[in-house]
């Protein structure tokens, strides 16, 4: 057996009032990718930040190379070849992609000017041995997320790092590019790189990783062999129960339609789009990222200004809403990204829940206190939401929660339709399942239901009906046995969308 | 929880200082901690504190208005020349009216049509001062009448409190209530701290900014009554430099310069420790323009502080 890279032995971190870190243990040997899997709030991101100098360890011992280190820094950590790649991608965008993979460690001679060419070539070649399809002196801001994320991976390859980090990589992937991602993560590991991988998705696991550790409540329930494992037994680790079924899907009792939309066209964005959703139903929207899925229901919302369409709510032709017109019709849209759409952080539970309804609140323009603290204790309870309190600022919860908040903030009014852009995107198997059993309750409740998807067992699952998008058109319509994985993947490609082809 | 705690201890850290300088002045001036001097900070520190009221609205929907110095200028011009063609009452309906119309102007460029806070205001600056000697013709003017019951605004008093002071007080209440309680003051929380989000949730954060820029111009219209009516004239240089002084007031308060935070109270706070600042280090025979010094120590100190609390959320 080889020596591993890194070792990580007893290592605690406990953060005032929480112990995100209890005595973790896991190594990482060359040329392994090593999948780090848990529950949000299990201790993966303090774990994570520990090893790229973010945060230091409170107790326990790191051992790189043979050797007993403190990382000191994020540069610390560079210096020693250990590379985070963020999900949040950490690039400027303004400057080029030579200078973003040198970025605060920039070669300069002796009178501390830029050495640009060497830095270029240094580059070129880092990008040439990832096979990427750009050059060093593009300008980082106009390359899609897939390639910004390639000049990261090329960041690590520039300083030869010898543990790289994945942080959700493929959270805003499509399916072309995540393909070309594992390619890379493959040619890293043949060149004898350590990679530790962190992901919500079960396939990618199965598929790229060779050990799989597992994170709960920050204590490591144990590291498995991939191959001598299923999904099922890690995600019992994860949570600590079964998972008795993973999708639930509504009863299927329609009503009347509650909403139509007729040639609904956004300049540049939605093309001449017709849907139609009924009471009790829930309707999937699949298709790849930039199909154009969120700019529909944010058309639909009023967000986006169409330039031509015609809707229907329950009945009615009426004209395209405003936001404000959205809401009091009870449409409601729990929108893709909850820290930047959904809520407002700075702000108490109690004060996003009802933010949406502010009339509903109050007399004359004067809120009321305790019909506002009634309803956030109700889905407090409900959807039971971890939180100290109804003034408790959003931001510092976790994502789990936060979304919890989103939902509540968009229930509460017993809306007519829920449209949600990617509920259960970056959120751990526990709250997902409950996510898709709160979809299906919706919907048995007679609500009409829109969900928005990538991940394809998702649509599959929840779904009465699935529409395909691609290229910002609808590309087809299926239900019951048409709905498989072979029909839609056929849907979504065949539009001239079709993905940005993987470099071979 | 201990995040509020650091931010507890660090904004009581400001009051802490604040304490020990008043502790500081008093032994040394023994003028400084009587209930007249302290009446006359506090009427000192109205027509700034007033202003200040309004700005917060503006500072916590996460904008800025650099414009309110030359719109005191403006406007206590109008009133003092307009008391003497119509009379006071009408006076102070036309200045409230053109301080409403004036934050009106910045809150439709700003608000309706997005344009950056900062410019839009700086360029209002300079065209109200242009407005106002082009109003005025360049000369001061002065209160002809001097019996006037305009005179009672900045120099009558309330049972032993100075009018001002009294005015200043009722308007802090009224739009503490308003910012705390109202669906409006709700508004301009979730506007300031994500606007993005806001819009996802039906409010209009055109309107919301709109009507904080509105309610800046109707505040300093107050401020600019109370001015007039305690000079009893106006000078083209009277307000200039306020908007400084008045945002430091809400910054020192601890309203936050990012939007999302602050209240009413911490900026009269802020506002009261300036002033007490000021007098304290006057009454310790310190030449005038140490005053303006020790002011930027305090606004970069108050800043240090609000970027602390930020920072520390962020890392957590």
């Amino acid at each position: 057996m080889t020596t591993p890279i890194l070792t990580v032995a007893g290592i605690t971190k406990t953060f005032p009032g929480v112990r995100a870190l209890s005595d973790v243990s896991f190594d990482v040997r060359p040329g392994e990718v090593h999948a780090l899997v848990g529950e949000n709030g299990a201790g993966k991101s303090t774990l994570m930040k520990v090893l790229a100098g973010l945060h230091q360890p409170d107790a326990g011992r790191i051992v790189h190379h043979g050797r007993e280190v403190a990382i000191a820094s994020p540069l610390d950590a560079r210096t020693r070849g250990i590379l985070l790649i963020h999900q949040e991608l950490s690039l400027s965008p303004e400057l080029s992609v030579a200078e973003n993979i040198y970025l605060g460690a920039w070669p300069t001679n002796r009178f501390g000017i830029l050495r640009k060419r060497a830095m270029r070539e240094a580059a070129a070649a880092a990008l040439e041995a990832l096979g990427c399809d750009f050059g060093p002196d593009v300008r980082v801001g106009t390359l899609s997320i897939a390639r910004q994320q390639m000049v990261e991976i090329a960041r690590a390859q520039a300083f030869n790092a010898n543990l790289v980090i994945f942080d959700e990589p493929t959270a805003s992937l499509t399916e072309a590019e995540r393909a070309q991602l594992f390619a890379t993560v493959a040619q890293l590991r043949s060149q004898g790189v350590g990679i530790v991988y962190i992901s919500h998705k079960m396939d990618e696991i199965f598929s790229i990783t060779d050990r799989i550790t597992v994170l709960r409540d920050g204590t490591v329930q144990g590291t498995v062999e991939t191959a001598a494992t299923d999904v099922d037994s890690i995600t019992r680790m994860m949570i600590g129960r079964d998972l008795s079924s993973y999708f639930h899907r509504a009863r299927a009792d329609f009503g009347e339609e509650t909403l139509g939309i007729e040639g609904l066209h956004v300049p540049g964005l939605v093309h001449g789009v017709d849907l139609s959703v009924r009471a009790g139903e829930v309707l999937g929207l699949y298709g790849l990222v930039g199909a154009g899925r969120s700019e529909l229901v944010e058309a639909i919302f009023g967000i986006r200004r169409a330039s031509a369409g015609r809707m229907r709510w329950r009945g009615r032709e009426i004209p395209l809403p405003t936001p404000r017109q959205a809401v009091d019709l009870g449409l409601a849209l729990v929108p893709e990204s909850r820290k930047e759409q959904g809520l407002v952080l700075g702000l108490g539970g109690r004060d996003n829940i009802t933010l949406p309804h502010l009339a509903r609140f109050s007399t004359l323009g004067v809120m009321r206190p305790g019909a506002e603290t009634r309803v956030f204790d109700r889905f407090r309870d409900e959807l039971s939401i971890k939180t100290t309190g109804p003034d408790q600022p959003v931001g510092l919860l976790s994502g789990g929660n936060q979304q919890k908040f989103v939902l509540a903030k968009w229930l509460c009014a017993e809306p007519r339709l829920v449209i949600l852009d990617e509920p259960t995107r970056g959120i751990d198997v526990g709250s997902k399942s409950a996510i898709h059993e709160l979809i299906a309750g919706l919907a048995e409740q007679g609500l009409a239901v829109i969900v928005i998807s990538s991940e394809m067992p998702e649509v599959l699952g929840v779904s009465h009906r699935i529409l395909t998008m691609a290229d910002r058109r609808i590309t087809g319509s299926f239900t019951g046995d048409e709905m498989t994985e072979e029909t839609l993947i056929g849907a979504v490609s065949a539009g001239p969308a079709a993905l940005p082809s993987a470099a071979e | 929880m201990s995040l509020h705690f650091a931010a507890l201890l660090r904004r009581h850290g400001l009051l802490v200082a604040f304490a020990l300088f008043l502790a500081l002045v008093a032994v040394q001036a023994e003028a400084f901690l009587t209930p007249s001097n302290v009446l006359d900070v506090l009427r000192q520190v109205s027509i700034i504190g007033m202003m200040a009221l309004g700005v917060t609205f503006v500072v916590v929907a996460g904008r800025l208005d650099l414009s309110v110095g030359s719109m005191l200028t403006l406007l206590t011009v109008i009133v003092v020349d307009r008391t003497n063609a119509f009379g006071p009452g009408l006076a102070i309906l036309v200045t409230l009216l053109a301080g409403l119309a004036a934050g009106a102007w910045n809150g439709l460029l700003v608000g309706v049509f997005r344009l950056n806070a900062l410019i839009v205001t700086l360029a209002m600056l300079s065209f109200l001062q242009g407005l106002t000697l082009a109003y005025s013709g360049g000369s001061n003017v002065n209160v002809a009448d001097g019996t006037t019951w305009f005179a009672a605004f900045g120099r009558g008093s309330l049972w032993g409190i100075p009018a001002p002071v009294v005015i200043f007080a009722l308007s802090a209440a009224v739009l503490a209530f308003v910012l705390k309680r109202t669906r409006f003051g709700r508004a301009i929380f979730a506007v300031g701290g994500n606007e993005t989000a806001a819009t996802y949730s039906g409010i209009d954060a055109r309107l919301v900014v709109f009507a904080a820029y509105c309610l800046s111009g109707l505040t300093t219209a107050i401020a600019a009554i109370i001015m007039g009516s305690r000079v009893m004239g106006a000078q083209n240089t009277i307000g200039q430099g306020y908007e400084l002084t008045v945002l430091a007031g809400v910054i020192l308060g601890g309203t936050s310069l990012l939007g999302g935070s602050g209240s009413i109270g911490r900026t009269v706070l802020g506002v009261a420790m300036l002033g007490f600042i000021q007098n304290g280090l006057l009454l310790m025979g310190y030449p005038y323009y140490v005053q303006w010094l020790v002011t930027w120590g305090i606004i970069i100190l108050a800043v240090w502080i609000d970027l602390g609390a930020k920072r520390g959320r962020i890392l957590a």
